[in-house]
């Protein structure tokens, strides 16, 4: 028998696959993993500690900076949770769910774009890193038309949207999402039924049903362990109940099921951005909520109590009825949960984020031991990532 | 979507433990008696169908008794309802034990809570901080820990 020696090496914080600053502490049998040690907090920004100094409508540019991949997602997450705060959820305008439901698609569609892309690069396969920004470059350009940034859109403000959709944005994305489904196939055909592809994924990092419950997976993570869950269907939020579209759940538990249950959540997608836009009527984007949403500027202009509105609203906020609430939506990379408390005060009293990333990182571990190093990659990959929300 | 025939059941069960309960904009939230949060958490693991841990948290009323509260909210897959439950923590002991046995979830929010809110679990496998440095001092999310910094004047917003 021969003589071996257990290796310990150290994977990141500065590693490109690792996805940002995250640190794998490995202990190696060879080229076996015997143990996976995850170190987080490199980008700790202290964004829940921020947000109790800061009024309702400040926290949003924060929440951009969470998961920086799909900023209106937790934009979004954020503002129902103060929505339901204040008890206004039933006064968003339909125009402003509509386009929520829109860009919350658009939003999904950009991070699993992202999550292709470089999920595929780290196996190997860099063609689909070309094809996959280029769809997601698109994206971005809608991103930057509705809302002036490419990146950190502070676009789902409280009580609706910050703007209506420029003019001629509704054809552009409708060309989109319509050329969408052809774009999914150009990629399955580069990897789906690709011999290293395949090898890569199947069988690795498999995560049981039961297991993916207990260290509490969620999104397309747990769809492909079997879980038929999706909080836009069980727990519905700007109206989602009533569109049409299929939850793709797999029962393979592996690297290459949570693929493709991604890539069907991508043609879903875009059939829900197709009957958003079919759906879009003329019509307010905001609440007519005067002490809680920015009035027009033309009734800042020339109206008292505009402008009084909004001097109140920008120099102390509004203040929130005491209470608690809790609201989860489906993120692209599973339950985006927002626990807020209120104190009766402008601010919050306590926000805690539930990112995704955070609790599915904590798989990591028991999906790594007794595989290869190689396939400690491709696991960091398929559990989609984000250490801006892991670090908050 | 509210659960009330989990907080009944509940209530059957651990009547001297059940402190409160509260509904607030179609959430209820359960108080219960801290010391008998791994038996409840259990019972409503096995016999509710609160099989996923969404969160877990601690929130600082500095000033109140107990000073500390400590929220598990709860998902169940199968009915898609949602139940919180809270226990008081003080501020002397500040440790409450781990439910990490009942949902392994549980883990690193657990370990976030001890890191950033002070408060200790007990037979947690493994209470390390996990955000900030393994050196710092102190626990930033309480509510006597300056945002600024602990080295520097406390932060006055312009509201405050």
């Amino acid at each position: 028998m021969a003589l071996t020696e257990k290796m310990t090496i150290n994977m990141g914080p500065q590693h490109p696959s690792t996805h940002g600053v995250l640190q794998l502490i490995l202990e190696l049998d060879g080229e076996v993993v015997q143990k996976a040690t995850p170190h987080i907090g490199f980008l700790h920004r202290g964004t829940e500690k921020l947000s109790e100094h800061r009024t309702y409508n400040q926290v949003i540019p924060l929440t951009d900076r969470l998961d920086y991949l799909a900023p209106m997602s937790n934009n979004l997450g954020y503002c129902l949770a103060v929505e339901k705060l204040l008890g206004i959820t039933d006064e968003i305008p339909e125009r402003a769910n509509v386009i929520r439901v829109m860009m919350a698609e658009l939003t999904r569609l950009k991070s699993h774009l992202v999550w292709l892309a470089t999920h595929a690069l780290d196996i190997g396969a860099m063609t689909v890193f070309l094809y996959a920004f280029r769809e997601r470059e698109a994206i971005t350009d809608i991103y930057e038309k509705v809302s002036g940034a490419r990146m950190t859109s502070n676009y789902i403000r409280i009580g609706g949207v910050t703007a209506d959709l420029p003019a001629g944005l509704e054809q552009e994305i409708r060309e989109y999402a319509e050329s969408m489904p052809a774009h999914i196939d150009e990629y399955e055909g580069l990897l789906t039924g690709n011999k290293i592809w395949q090898k890569r994924t199947m069988g690795v990092g498999v995560i049981s049903k039961e297991d993916a419950i207990d260290i509490g997976l969620s999104g397309p993570s747990l769809r492909a362990s079997g879980v038929d869950w999706d909080l836009r269907r069980d727990a519905p939020y700007c109206g989602y109940e009533s569109y049409d579209f299929d939850i793709p759940v797999r029962t393979e538990c592996d690297t290459f099921a949570r693929y493709k249950a991604r890539l069907d959540e991508m043609r879903q997608s875009s059939r829900i951005i197709i009957q958003a836009l079919d759906r879009l009527q003329p019509g307010p984007v905001v609440a007519d909520c005067p002490k809680v949403t920015l009035p027009a500027k033309e009734d800042v202009v020339n109206t008292i109590e505009g402008l009084i509105h909004h001097f109140k609203i920008i120099t102390e906020g509004f203040k929130v009825e005491e209470g608690e609430v809790y609201v989860g939506i489906e993120a692209p990379k599973g339950e985006l949960g927002y626990y807020l408390v209120s104190d009766g005060s402008p601010m919050p009293y306590r926000m805690k984020i539930r990112p995704p990333s955070f609790v599915n990182l904590q798989a990591l571990p028991q999906m790594v031991e007794g595989r290869l190093l190689a396939d400690v990659i491709a696991i960091i990959g398929t559990l989609d990532i984000v250490l801006g929300e892991i670090d908050r | 979507m509210c659960d009330q025939a989990s907080v009944e059941k509940l209530k059957a069960k651990f009547s001297s433990a059940v402190l409160d309960v509260i509904e607030f904009r179609g959430e209820l939230t359960v108080m219960v008696e801290k010391g008998r949060i791994v038996e409840i958490g259990t019972f409503l693991r096995d016999e509710c169908g609160y099989d996923f841990l969404c969160d877990l948290c601690g929130v600082d009323y500095m000033g109140q008794q107990p000073r500390f509260m400590v929220v598990y909210n709860l998902y169940n897959i199968t009915t898609k309802q949602r139940l919180r439950v809270k226990v008081g923590v003080d501020e002397q002991s500040a440790s409450v034990d781990t439910v990490s046995g009942i949902w392994s979830t549980a883990n690193w929010p657990e370990r976030e809570c001890w890191d950033l809110m002070g408060i200790s679990f007990n037979n947690h496998p493994d209470l390390r901080r996990i955000l900030m440095a393994a050196d710092w001092e102190g626990h930033p999310l309480r509510k006597d820990y300056p945002v600024q910094g602990p080295d520097r004047e406390p932060y006055q917003s312009r509201l405050s």
